[in-house]
């Protein structure tokens, strides 16, 4: 079977691509899902809060999923709930198993769209017993949304980011006593009128430089230990269901083994502004990307992606042409960030001609840009960036070699989005070096 | 001999073998092959749930064990019976080799007699290779290691599918198997023993104690000569991310010294790497939990052997119980007399030379005067379910798909379980009575998620059970995979 796009992850960034490639005359554009509905993430999220940035309303979770799987559909893109992406090499080439059989489909171009999800509990290397009720927000969603199971019991949720506060709704939704969130940060990390409202309404307190160390039971969780991470001090909390949130990881299964390189920050495929990767005309878009921002931010890098995607695909460009190394070229300027900053997001500027994607030189063919070229903007015109610290009044610096080309204010919090917007971009050389971003007192 | 409801009142069972591990179910299928009427009871829910399922799933040549001991003569001869009954049985098996990696001159010095020691046991292929061939062969094992020895015929297995293979081919040869069902006291009956347990009373001529980390205590229970006291030993272990499995292509072993055994890196037959054990003594039988210290003692180790495996995600931590004993050898012994036999302080190598340990205990039962008259017509091993990742399994066969749609639709994406393998599970002859029962029959969440996109779907599946999910055209037959 032959494609234009094959678009692999039918979440928020997954298909507002499809839309935007199909209203671009992109062609044939193949969506495929290994879940058994289109949508990602946000059919298993109840609450509201959707939409606002990319649809400009406001929706639950479920019905932001099925709106986008609609306008897909209605826009000529073929949906494939039920596939599985089981064998790719990072080429045009991919193998697909569903209920259906197994086949090969070929495309131009593709898109990688696998999103997130929250690292469990073994990675976090908890150590205790291995009892049952203990779990991430991931299946809290599904068990209580999907399945309508109820949680009656005590609960803790490890974590104070947005995801655990959405948790703790969760589990008071499920019937759960919920005891605290906590968090080894020194203050709770969402907003401050979450923290608020969770002790008003629900009389939830946030326990901060507080840490899961220890699991206890054998069939059921029956406690947890926590420790305070200055004095070192444990003290025991009974609980029945424990909920490890946040803590996201990138969903980069595919692009690894496939080669593909992956920025050491995002742990996602290093994407330039086109968030094209380092493989040619494979491009990626979304939490995979970087991980976790919310599904309007996600499907609004599908919309940038698709509009790089279509201009390389209308230069005659795709897979078939020669498989050259398209990095580390003199057009991609590497974006870095220095400590306590934790990554940033594109993790490259990539410059172009004026006529778009299909006049870009042949990489690695000389150092210098041709007349005419310029910068391309990150979707939306910023950048996203983490920090593992707070501060209320942080100034983020723009550096490239010697210049200093940025300044801005930024207020950072550990596990929420930091914006740098990107109008310094026209000052960026594509000769000389990677631009690096650091705090200006750090 | 009985036929039916065998062991209880009115009926004595010819055998009770008491503990379902990889020992006692390969027992149970020794003693199926003759005309005798045998029950396995376990108080765990599923067979291997025990010692057997939380291990380093190696299957051993023996090089190290004690020359002259009964270990090494029944991990030599185990070691061959379950590489062929693996490969009939479609148990999953790699044979990786392995790599004996000295780091200090101590342990240098410490290889000849390894490799003297070796030919003892009757295992010969083993060869010290240059260092410079060891980094060509492991090019991300860490700076520093002075010598290795190669032992190209240690392979991994896995431990889950192997005694489910000898339970799934006892059951069908007639063995009644007795799950949840804990042996609380014996004592003298009509036809010989009665056992008292928590689901009634046992009458059996004969008891086979493979009880594992409870066999002193049901030693004491029977009579037996008080030889040896279990001191459970905890090793705990941590599994990496599939994507760290390029990083290894070997076993890599360490040298053991009077210190310590060391920890070893292997591939498992899941396509994940495995880290441990390290080595607890601990009092409890029950306690395989994790501790702060295990772990932390096992990064340690393992970013000295492979640096970039510590940079890899974890799947899973776990923990599982050595039955070790004060004795270096194991505990096998078989009294006519008392019609009691005992397989007991197998510690880490049961795994490897359970068929061996079953050859070699039926072969004394019935010279201790157990009469046993082979079965007209045998049962043979069964085809499990393949879970391997070297083999071709069923989201990778387009035949299977294609007769029957359910092996196309992957329910657990980390492990790519479908819907038809577990379908095949919850119907088979031993199926699960849990969900780690099912993980270890198919791997449904035993991936790197843990759940996060499964758990919910593959509860349900579970608590549906096996009715109304009848395969549909050619059936279960098709449901083991190919190994390759």
């Amino acid at each position: 079977m032959n494609a234009d796009v094959l678009i692999i992850g039918a979440g928020p960034a997954g298909l507002a691509a499809a839309i935007e490639l199909r209203r671009l005359g992109a062609g044939r554009v193949l969506v495929v899902d290994r879940e058994q509905e289109p949508g990602g993430v946000p059919r298993h999220s109840a609450h509201t809060g959707y939409g606002i940035r990319d649809l400009h309303r406001v929706l639950t979770g479920p019905a932001y999923a099925r709106h986008y799987a609609a306008l897909a559909g209605q826009a000529g893109a073929e949906i494939r709930a039920g596939t599985t992406v089981t064998a790719w090499a990072g080429d045009g080439q991919a193998t697909l198993t569903s209920p259906g059989g197994i086949e090969t489909v070929s495309a131009r171009a593709v898109l990688l769209a696998t999103g997130c999800r929250e690292r469990p509990r073994p990675a976090r290397l908890v150590p205790g017993g291995r009892p049952a009720g203990v779990m991430t927000t991931g299946e809290l969603q599904q068990r209580v949304y999907a399945r309508g199971e109820r949680l009656p019991g005590r609960a803790l949720v490890a974590g104070a980011e947005h995801v655990s506060f959405s948790a703790m709704v969760t589990l008071a939704h499920a019937g759960a006593d919920v005891v605290a969130l906590v968090t080894e940060q020194p203050r709770q990390q969402s907003y401050a009128a979450f923290a608020l409202g969770a002790r008003a309404r629900w009389r939830v307190p946030v326990w901060t430089s507080t840490a899961v160390c220890w699991v206890d039971g054998r069939e059921r969780l029956t406690a947890v230990d926590v420790a305070d991470v200055r004095t070192g001090a444990v003290r025991r909390v009974r609980c029945d269901t424990l909920v490890f949130t946040g803590d996201w990881i990138p969903d980069h299964e595919l692009a690894r083994a496939a080669g593909i390189a992956v920025d050491p920050g995002t742990r996602g495929p290093a994407v330039d502004t086109a968030l094209e990767t380092s493989a040619r005309n494979v491009f990626a878009a979304g939490n995979l990307v970087h991980a976790a921002e919310t599904a309007d931010v996600a499907a609004l890098d599908g919309v940038h992606a698709a509009r790089h995607i279509a201009a390389a695909l209308s230069g005659g460009g795709g897979m078939d042409t020669p498989p050259e190394d398209p990095g580390p070229p003199g057009y991609r300027v590497p974006v870095t960030v220095r400590p306590p900053l934790a990554w940033i997001s594109p993790n490259a500027i990539r410059f172009m001609g004026s006529a778009g994607a299909a006049s870009l030189p042949s990489p690695g063919a000389g150092s210098a840009p041709p007349r005419g070229a310029g910068p391309v903007p990150p979707p939306r015109g910023r950048f996203l960036l983490r920090s593992q610290v707070f501060q209320r009044r942080g100034e983020l610096e723009v550096r490239q070699g010697d210049r200093v080309l940025a300044r801005s204010r930024a207020r950072l919090i550990p596990g929420r989005p930091v914006h740098l917007d990107a109008s310094w971009l026209a000052g960026v050389r594509p000769s000389d070096g990677r631009v690096c971003v650091a705090l200006a007192h750090g | 001999m009985t036929a039916g409801r065998h062991g209880e009142a009115g009926g004595a069972a010819d055998v009770v073998v008491i503990g379902a591990g990889v020992v006692g179910t390969a027992i149970a299928r020794e003693l199926a092959r003759y005309q005798l009427s045998v029950v396995l009871a376990d108080a765990a829910n599923d067979v291997g749930a025990g010692t057997t399922k939380a291990n380093t799933a190696i299957l051993h040549t023996g090089f190290d064990a004690t020359p002259g001991s009964l270990e090494s003569r029944l991990l030599r001869r185990g070691n061959a019976l379950l590489t062929d009954y693996a490969r009939r049985a479609g148990i999953p098996v790699e044979r990786t080799g392995a790599l004996l990696v000295a780091w200090t001159a101590e342990q240098e010095s410490a290889l000849p007699s390894i490799m003297g020691r070796a030919r003892k046991n009757g295992y010969d292929a083993m060869r010290q290779i240059p260092v410079a061939e060891l980094y060509q062969r492991e090019p991300h094992l860490g700076p520093g290691a002075l010598a290795a020895l190669e032992i190209p015929d240690e392979s991994v297995i896995c431990p889950w599918t192997t005694p489910l293979a000898y339970a799934t081919e006892a059951v069908r040869a007639g063995v009644r198997l007795m799950l949840g069902t804990q042996i609380t006291g014996a004592g003298a009956g009509p036809g010989g023993h009665v056992l008292s347990t928590t689901r009634g009373p046992l009458h059996a001529r004969w008891v086979v104690n493979a009880a594992g980390l409870y066999s002193d205590q049901v030693d004491a229970m029977l009579g037996g000569d008080g030889g040896f006291t279990i001191s459970p030993r905890r090793g705990e272990l941590i599994v990496f991310d599939k994507l760290a499995r390029p990083l290894i292509s070997s076993i890599l072993l360490p040298v053991p010294t009077a210190q310590t055994k060391g920890v070893l890196v292997a591939p498992t037959v899941y396509g994940n790497v495995l880290l441990g054990p390290t080595a607890q003594d601990v009092d409890d039988r029950g306690d395989t939990a994790t501790t702060a210290d295990g772990l932390a003692s096992l990064a340690e180790a393992g970013r000295r052997i492979m640096p970039p495996l510590l940079d890899e995600e974890v799947t899973a931590t776990y923990a599982g119980l050595r039955a070790a004993t004060e004795h270096r050898d194991y505990q096998i012994r078989v009294d006519g007399g008392r019609r009691y036999a005992c397989a007991a302080g197998i510690r880490s190598t049961g795994l490897s030379a359970s068929l061996g340990i079953a050859e070699y205990l039926a072969e004394a039962m019935d010279a201790a005067g157990l009469p046993m008259r082979p079965r007209n017509g045998s049962v043979g091993p069964p085809v499990m379910p393949y879970i391997g990742q070297a083999g071709t399994r069923p989201y990778q066969n387009a035949g299977m798909i294609a007769a029957d749609p359910e092996y196309g639709r992957i329910v657990c994406h980390c492990e790519r379980v479908t819907l038809g393998e577990i379908r095949d599970a919850l119907a088979s002859t031993v199926p699960p009575a849990d969900l780690d029962g099912l993980r270890r029959r198919t791997r449904a969440q035993n991936g790197r998620c843990q759940g996060f996109y499964c758990a919910a779907t593959v509860s349900e599946l579970m608590a549906e059970g096996p009715a109304d999910r009848a395969p549909a055209g050619s059936g279960r037959q098709a449901a083991a995979g190919q190994p390759a």
